[in-house]
């Protein structure tokens, strides 16, 4: 196989990455790969800006993605895209929830949004790719399902089938959201196929 | 590609819950402390191991050391601040040794993502004479923590493990192992010489101790977890714990000494590994622990002189430090607006600071959410050290300045941090006389490390009912004659009560009693959020000062603002994010306008 790569999971507190990192990674592990995850929990958790880390290959050591090495990166909120700008090289794919949410310095007028913020990297030749996730996860008819939109967008960056993560995605929600996920997971594979 | 079937995703946390199951644990007890904390949570959903949260550490290891001399298989978990406050009784441990086998984790956190500090733990290994075994990732962590309990059972001594926030907190492929049990039988043993440590026999255990490590250091030279690499001799590495996967991602045709036991050293190993290679490097986060025992062996080699002391290692700061040709050109960061981690939508201890940020007082703060109410914009915290500290130091600044403090004075304090280590600061400022404010931010949960429950929360740790400590009678038992009790989502009525307690010229509590809006009787409960009616906003900020993260301002322009219906001077509007309100009403007190209304049930 010899295939390796990084994923860089960016947004900020409370949007559900951990799960939508979960998902990846039982993915990539399905296709045979070895894989690590690194997580922040504790205090960075509230609301501040938060990362997942995923790595994967046939032998994995580090759990960290090393600068200039990701892949791909997952940013659920579009300023999130860009803080982590030096993890990313030339090649990769940024994968933008468009979704904004304010900071506590523009929450309380001392500053503003960063509209043009992802010209930064589209400046550098980077691809991007846009996702409504939000408003796609509002017409499934449940917001919370955003995170899996993201991740039916980042599918098709992967060598794995749609069954793969639908079946993961039945296994792992409660029964009752399982239809709405699997409805995010194909609203978000669409945007990126 | 391998065909796996069903492989075990598991944290390092999970992992070593997993493995203290399958060594047969019977007790295990400890406080939650990130990035320790899972480990206990997830050990309390496996039949037939008891688990408790104890209300702080050092009584977490007293309960494992009993459970030791019961003849149990015994654990205790803590965060490395935490052993600081057990270091009392694991340093006796270490002179008792065990019947059980005792384990005491240890979860170290280089770069403070969740801490005060970041002190490394293997100097404990040292000073209280103890074995440390230190994993590199969750598939070992959870192989080592059972050969853990065979040592400590074999040799007679509780056994350090230690683990950081890139083991705890990384998930890796496990594999389940097979079940394990103690030979130890379990029941009253009397053996005074061993367990009553007074001078005479601490004597005799003295020499115990030393010929103990002595065999585990022969032990080492040839344990299984002390593994020579072979590869390219011209660098040679001796490194352990996460930074063995630095190195082998940085340098992987180096050749390299894995070390899964970091105390005591294996000599003779070292000096061979150390003759094999051209150059050779020790590689570690934060102190230079085997450098300065390898130093003191009399080989030369590099460390601290190239690896930083301070914060996390990777895979680039290891290269780079060893060999610094290898730099990758890097895309520059982007200056963005911060985003620093926020109390929540509702969070009651956002009230109580409201309140602090405009009194004239300094506040002594402690451990847990409610630091957080030292950012902007409520900027209500002047010191914060240790947990407990918050009621000790302001205790001491009144004395330092007498009547110069009266009333400017005031330490702030969760319910679970004043039962950990808070409560004994209580006794001595009333003991001791002074006049300083005590608040006691009663949520109900330890809520920082993820709503564990505490003594004060009336549920163990499995959610079953327990005692709840009635914190009035707690503080009038120890002598508080002032004791109110308020709702800090009230924040008008919590100003006149917090006024009129720092007028007393005795030491006086106010407890601020409201759930945290996270744990699951709150998320269960129906949200009424509030709403804004942008016509009355008249933009003079007083709700959007609360820095909730439900509330935001919107600037507008002066032909925005006419056209809103509002003075041309007016720069602009808040506005409540109704899905992320949790319906607290701090704001609508704080609106002069009306401008803030509940939204209909």
């Amino acid at each position: 196989m010899g295939a390796q790569g990084s994923i860089l999971f960016s947004g900020v507190g409370g949007q559900g990455i951990l799960l939508a990192s979960e998902i990846m990674a039982y993915a990539l592990l399905a296709a045979g790969y070895d894989a690590k995850k690194s997580e922040v929990h504790g205090m960075a958790q509230r609301g501040g800006s938060v990362t997942a880390q995923l790595r994967y290959g046939d032998k994995v050591y580090s759990p960290l993605i090393e600068p200039g090495r990701a892949d791909i990166q997952v940013a659920f909120e579009m300023m999130e895209a860009v803080r982590y700008l030096p993890y990313l090289h030339k090649g990769s794919t940024v994968i933008v929830n468009t979704q904004k949410i304010l900071p506590p310095a523009v929450a309380t007028g001392q500053t503003s949004y960063p509209e043009s913020v992802l010209d930064h990297i589209t400046a550098l030749g980077i691809k991007v790719v846009l996702v409504d996730a939000f408003d796609l996860a509002r017409e499934v008819g449940e917001v919370r399902t955003a995170n899996v939109v993201m991740v039916g967008a980042v599918s098709t960056f992967l060598p794995m089938d749609a069954s793969v993560y639908e079946g993961i995605i039945s296994a792992r929600v409660p029964a009752r959201f399982r239809d709405v996920n699997l409805q995010a997971f194909a609203a978000g594979r669409k945007v990126s196929q | 590609m391998t065909e796996r079937t069903d492989p075990l995703w598991m944290s390092g946390n999970e992992a070593i819950a997993l493995a203290a199951y399958e060594a047969g644990v019977k007790v295990a007890s400890g406080y939650p402390g990130t990035p320790s904390t899972e480990i206990l949570e997830n050990l309390s959903r496996y039949e037939g191991v008891y688990t408790e949260w104890a209300p702080n550490e050092k009584v977490g290891l007293e309960v494992a050391i009993g459970a030791s001399f019961a003849g149990v298989r015994a654990l205790a978990t803590m965060k490395h601040v935490g052993l600081n406050v057990a270091a009392d009784p694991l340093f006796t441990a270490s002179y008792t040794g065990v019947r059980g086998g005792l384990v005491v984790i240890v979860a170290d956190d280089p770069e403070m993502h969740s801490s005060q500090n970041e002190q490394d733990s293997r100097n404990y290994a040292f000073a209280a004479k103890l074995p440390m075994l230190e994993p590199s990732d969750p598939a070992e962590a959870k192989e080592l923590l059972k050969l853990a309990f065979a040592i400590s059972e074999e040799y007679d001594t509780p056994v350090l493990f230690r683990i950081t926030t890139r083991i705890a907190h990384v998930k890796g492929v496990i594999t389940k192992g097979e079940m394990l049990s103690s030979s130890v039988t379990p029941g009253i043993e009397k053996m005074p010489a061993k367990f009553v440590m007074l001078p005479g026999n601490a004597r005799a255990r003295r020499v115990v101790v030393e010929e103990r490590m002595r065999l585990l250091r022969e032990m080492a030279e040839n344990a299984p977890y002390n593994v020579v690499e072979m590869g390219d001799s011209r660098r040679g590495f001796i490194t352990s714990s996460v930074s063995y996967l630095y190195v082998k991602a940085a340098f992987p045709e180096a050749k390299v000494l894995k070390l899964g036991m970091c105390w005591p050293l294996p000599e003779q190993m070292i000096r061979d590994f150390a003759n094999s290679v051209d150059q050779l490097y020790v590689v570690e986060e934060l102190d230079p622990f085997l450098e300065l025992h390898i130093k003191a062996m009399g080989i030369a080699c590099h460390g601290k002189d190239l690896i930083p002391n301070q914060g996390e290692l990777n895979t680039a700061i290891v290269r780079k430090s060893i060999d610094p040709t290898s730099v990758a050109e890097l895309f520059a960061p982007v200056a963005l607006p911060m985003r620093p981690p926020n109390m929540c939508a509702g969070c009651p201890h956002r009230g109580i600071f409201y309140n602090l940020s405009r009194m004239k007082v300094f506040v002594s703060g402690d451990i847990g959410c409610y630091t957080l109410g030292f950012l902007p914009p409520l900027s209500a915290m002047d010191s914060c050290v240790c947990m407990g500290a918050s009621v000790g130091i302001a205790h001491g600044m009144a004395k330092a300045l007498g009547d110069d403090a009266k009333g400017k004075i005031v330490s702030v304090i969760g319910d679970s941090t004043f039962i950990h280590t808070g409560l004994s600061g209580l006794i001595n400022t009333v003991y001791n006389g002074s006049s300083s404010l005590l608040i006691i931010l009663d949520n109900r949960i330890t809520a920082m490390t993820g709503q564990q429950n505490n003594p004060a929360s009336g549920y163990s740790i499995k959610g079953e009912a327990a005692n709840a400590i009635d914190l009035e009678a707690l503080c009038r038992a120890v002598g508080v004659k002032h004791v109110d009790v308020v709702n800090p989502h009230d924040i008008n009525a919590c100003r006149k009560v917090l006024d009129k307690a720092l007028e007393c010229d005795e030491v006086s509590v106010v407890i601020a009693r409201a759930p945290c809006v996270l744990i699951p009787e709150m998320k269960k409960a129906a949200n009424i959020p509030y709403r804004t009616q942008v016509a009355s906003c008249t933009g003079c900020m007083a709700c959007v000062r609360l820095g909730c993260p439900a509330i935001s301002w919107n600037p507008v322009s002066p032909e925005k603002a006419k056209s809103l219906g509002y003075k041309e001077k007016q720069k602009g509007f808040a506005l409540i994010n109704e899905v992320q309100c949790n319906g607290c009403g701090q704001c609508r007190a704080l609106c002069k306008f009306d401008a803030i209304v509940r939204q209909e049930a």
